[in-house]
Parts: C-alpha cells; sequence; structure tokens
C-alpha cells in the first residue's frame, strides 16, 4: 500500500520535503513504517523512536496501518 | 463554552475573556505567552512558530475535553497562534471561567501544562546574531 508520511520542523528540514510517500505490504505497523523512513532519511535525521500520528492521534509502534491512513512524525513539540 | 483554535493572526486576550464571560462565573483566569528576549543565553530577535494544524486543533481539543471532565461546568477558550512573532507578542493566549477560582485555576494550569507536552506546535528561535535554530529539537 501507499501511504503519504507527513514532516514538520527538524524532519522536513532534514528530509527537504514535507511529505513523503511509502511502499509498505499491507498490514504493515507503525514501527515498519518508521524503519522503512529511517532507511531513507539522512544520517541521523530521525530518532530511532520517533513520535508518529496517524489520523491525528498519537500511534503505538504496534499500531496497523491501513490504505488512506493520516500518517505523520512528529518532532519533538515546543508550543507555547 | 469550549473552543480551541492554531490561527495565524494577532491574538486578542480581550475577546477570549469576553468568549468566556458567564453570570454564573465568580472567576476567570487568563494565561498569556510570550516572546521573550533571552534562552539558554542568547538573545532572542523573534520567535517562528508552526503547527500540523489540522491535528494540533483536535490535540488542544481532547485537552479541553479532559479538562471538562475534571473541572465540572469550566468554560476555557484557547488559541495558538503560529508564524513569525516579535518579541512580547503573544504565542498563546488561555482563557478560563467558573464559577470558583479553584477550578478556573487548576483548568488553566492543566490546559497549559498539557500543552506544552503535546500539542504538534514547533518554534524555530531567531537570534539577534542573524542565526536561527529549532528549539527543543534533538536532531
Amino acid at each position: 500500500m501507499h501511504l503519504q508520511v507527513l514532516l514538520f520542523a527538524t524532519y522536513a528540514d532534514a528530509f527537504g520535503a514535507t511529505e513523503i510517500v511509502l511502499d509498505l505490504p499491507d498490514g504493515a505497523t507503525v514501527g515498519e513504517l518508521v524503519t522503512a523512513v529511517r532507511a531513507r532519511a539522512p544520517h541521523a535525521a530521525l530518532p530511532p523512536h520517533p513520535l508518529v500520528a496517524v489520523n491525528h492521534a498519537y500511534a503505538s509502534s504496534g499500531s496497523v496501518l491501513s490504505t488512506g491512513d493520516e500518517v505523520a512524525l512528529i518532532p519533538p513539540v515546543a508550543g507555547g | 463554552m469550549m473552543r480551541a483554535a492554531i490561527v495565524s493572526r494577532p491574538l486578542d486576550a480581550a475577546l477570549l475573556l469576553a468568549e468566556v464571560a458567564g453570570d454564573a462565573h465568580g472567576a476567570t483566569t487568563l494565561f498569556v505567552g510570550t516572546v521573550r528576549n533571552t534562552n539558554g543565553g542568547r538573545a532572542v530577535s523573534g520567535i517562528e512558530y508552526s503547527a500540523y494544524d489540522s491535528m494540533a486543533t483536535v490535540e488542544l481539543q481532547r485537552i479541553l475535553d479532559e479538562a471538562a471532565s475534571r473541572f465540572t461546568d469550566v468554560s476555557i477558550v484557547v488559541e495558538h497562534r503560529v508564524g513569525t512573532l516579535r518579541l512580547q507578542e503573544a504565542s498563546v493566549i488561555i482563557a478560563t471561567a467558573h464559577a470558583h477560582r479553584a477550578p478556573a485555576l487548576d483548568a488553566q494550569r492543566y490546559v497549559v501544562e498539557e500543552l506544552k507536552k503535546r500539542v504538534p506546535v514547533w518554534k524555530r528561535e531567531h537570534y539577534t546574531d542573524g542565526t536561527r535554530e529549532w528549539v527543543g529539537a534533538t536532531s
């Protein structure tokens, strides 16, 4: 399945893009997505366990992804 | 009244205070987060805020829902601004109101602390020497 992954702040800078598209097997998990993104990442651009949001909620690494999910990698937040 | 928003215009505290106003309220609080001129010993000239707008709005709404269940009958309005802000400009304003002061104050503290932990907003500080850096970034 194709999944768009949104990137922000330091992650967007590291990839030079605000989104990337990944091709993952059906039933892939958030953890597997992170592994796939890290394989494409410039050196050390992503920590081993970045925060991931799926459909606007934080998701654990075991969460199963579906086609059409809105996935985002969330750098350490700094609001306020 | 419960409302949360990410906005790209200057924040107006008076409008938020008016939104939470009510005849039943004996206590109203206002928290204003502003751009400060130093951080970590470096001279700051401004801060550029960005957000994952759609999720930030949803996450703020979740925080308000949690506050509503902890502090019955509290009114809360919160706005977080994105864009490039100058010194003293408000980046976030939280207005709370309740019949009594304790829930009004506690709800305000709850919202600001959870916002800082969970809401997907980022800031890049601009320094007086012309450099810029993301804040809180580990990589």
